[in-house]
């Protein structure tokens, strides 16, 4: 495999202090080959530094004290917006923090969900992480929209062909993964964009699985809601944020009531503030969200032309080497096409959770099961897969540890 | 680490499969899901005066879920509910750091108890043998004379 030019892993992963040899206790020394990203990535150095910046000299609750630590806490944490909002190319009053991606896309179920009314219909896909199917079933069942689900072909692709069947005049909104978590496979947006526009749908994707992996230019997308998790993408947890476009956000209703949300209070009623506070009720996840401002940072340092190239050839090591393994499936695309290193399989007669905990013992961090995508995996008929999903600081020694992993889990399970 | 849980005696058991299948009529049934792992256990059982005179199980589960029901398959035999209960408890005790239960078989699977994340796995059969006489009813709550085991 050549190098790509420009770009060294050693040298990324040498801001993640979790990854250095040694650094997991019962490791002996060695170093942990971390490849469960798709579920939370690892915390660069600058990230942790801005946590414990915060933490030991700006501490404090934001927007309603007047002391130093009060102003320096509302500075990093309006900062932090500031930075996110110029990382996707949109304004600070179009970033809603939240706790992750699945409250983001609960805030669109109870707040934009609350304008719609019984035989609306919503329409995702089979491939949704569980994130993206409950809150509307739960809008459904308050509501009485209707749900509707886009195919999967047998390549774990959204049948965009399915569109026109599906998309009728009484869709309000498509949600759709805009990275599927399970087979890395990067929605064809085009043709979802145009089928939205037909009927006057808003168009919701859960950007989780893409913005670890480079730069999001949100208007280039044509999305009307965008949600993300800072957890994914080198940030702490507990962070996470919704997109909407501005007069979205004006029209929507709260979701949660509380302090911070409103404009005032009386006994009998309560104004509203403007977005993107209306949607913040409570004391917000202030550590987190600056962290997640050092994050994006962090990730504007990377060349991320030379770290997808990189990306791309650890993937295709990875798809040769599971092409190999007699009775072992790719859920999914086996190509580079339209994908990013994300990449599940099952292995005939082992089961995902075996195959974790062998590939455990080569310290090999992977993640089997169903990924929070059950319908996904009812569809390729398995109960759950073995994914194994790629940052930056990964390197070939990661892929052959995980192939060499697989072939003791072949020997020992199946 | 993962050679002490696929040790012979587990995947012996998980190979053995010991009332793998279903029964032609059960008196009760259960079907219970991991919902972290998407792993479902089915457990069949026909009574005798309050005992499980037969039993059947079908898995769709881990190494350690189909040893567990192996297991069960094995020794279920003559089982009231209340006995039942006590192994399921005991096991549980088992991978919290307790004793093994009266089962010798299921001294196989102490290893387990240092990785929390599967002690469902093995737990889900037990679970759902004991979902299955607490669903028979009356059937299965007053035992008659032990059977042979």
């Amino acid at each position: 495999m050549p190098p790509v030019p420009s770009f060294d892993p050693v040298s990324v992963r040498a801001a993640f202090p979790i990854l250095a040899a040694g650094a997991v206790p019962g490791m002996n020394g060695r170093r942990i080959h971390y490849l469960d990203n798709a579920a939370s990535s690892q915390t660069p150095r600058p990230v942790l530094d801005a946590l414990i910046r915060f933490e030991t000299a700006e501490r404090a609750n934001v927007h309603r004290g007047v002391h130093r630590l009060a102003e320096a806490a509302t500075a990093a944490f309006e900062g932090a917006r500031a930075k996110v909002a110029r990382h996707l190319n949109v304004t600070e009053q179009t970033i809603v923090f939240t706790s992750g991606t699945t409250m983001a896309i609960n805030v669109v179920a109870g707040a934009f969900g609350d304008t719609l009314s019984a035989g609306d219909e919503i329409v995702i896909s089979e491939l949704e992480h569980h994130g993206n199917i409950v809150p509307w079933h739960l809008l459904a069942r308050r509501r009485g929209v209707v749900v509707k689900a886009l195919p999967v072909t047998a390549e774990g692709l959204i049948e965009t062909a399915a569109l026109e069947r599906v998309v009728t005049k009484r869709c309000r909104l498509i949600a759709l993964a805009h990275v599927s978590n399970v087979t890395g496979a990067v929605l064809d947006l085009a043709p979802v964009r145009a089928a939205a526009g037909a009927v006057g749908a808003q168009l919701l994707l859960d950007g989780a699985q893409r913005t670890p992996h480079g730069p999001v230019d949100l208007p280039a997308l044509g999305c009307d809601f965008y949600a993300f998790s800072g957890h994914k993408m080198f940030a702490p947890h507990g962070i996470g944020v919704l997109w909407a476009r501005p007069e979205l956000l004006e029209a929507m209703p709260p979701f949660l009531g509380g302090g911070g949300m409103i404009e005032r209070v009386t006994l009998t009623e309560t104004s509203f503030a403007r977005p993107p506070r209306r949607f913040e009720a409570g004391t917000p996840p202030i550590g987190p969200a600056i962290g997640l401002g050092a994050a994006v940072d962090w990730i504007a340092g990377i060349d991320w032309a030379a770290a997808t190239e990189h990306e791309k050839q650890l993937t295709q090591r990875m798809l040769d080497g599971l092409a190999a393994i007699k009775g072992l499936r790719v859920i999914g695309p086996t190509g580079l096409q339209g994908r990013i290193g994300v990449v599940s399989f099952v292995l005939d007669g082992a089961h995902p959770h075996d195959v974790a905990q062998v590939l455990d013992a080569h310290d090999v961090a992977c993640r089997g099961g169903h990924h929070c995508a059950q319908p996904l995996h009812e569809r390729f008929g398995v109960n759950g897969s073995t994914r194994a999903s790629l940052a930056p600081y990964n390197d070939a020694e990661d892929v052959d540890a995980l192939l060499g992993g697989i072939a003791d889990a072949v020997a020992k399970l199946a | 680490m993962s050679d002490e849980l696929y040790q012979k005696a587990i995947t012996a058991h998980a190979k053995a499969a010991v009332g793998a299948g279903r029964l032609d009529r059960a008196d009760s049934a259960a079907t219970i899901d991991n919902p972290l792992c998407g792993d479902r256990v089915t457990m069949e059982v026909k009574l005798d005066r309050g005992r499980i005179a037969a039993l059947a199980h079908e898995v769709r589960g881990c190494v350690l879920c189909r040893a567990a029901a192996s297991v069960i398959g094995r020794h279920a035999q003559g089982l009231t509910r209340a006995e039942a209960q006590a192994i399921d408890t005991a096991l549980r005790g088992m991978l919290g750091g307790g004793d093994p239960p009266s089962w010798p078989d299921l001294a196989a699977f102490r290893p387990v108890a240092r990785h929390k994340s599967r002690h469902e796995c093995v737990m889900l059969p037990f679970d759902a043998l004991v979902k299955a006489l607490e669903a028979a009813g009356p059937a299965a709550a007053g035992a008659g004379p032990a059977a042979k085991r």
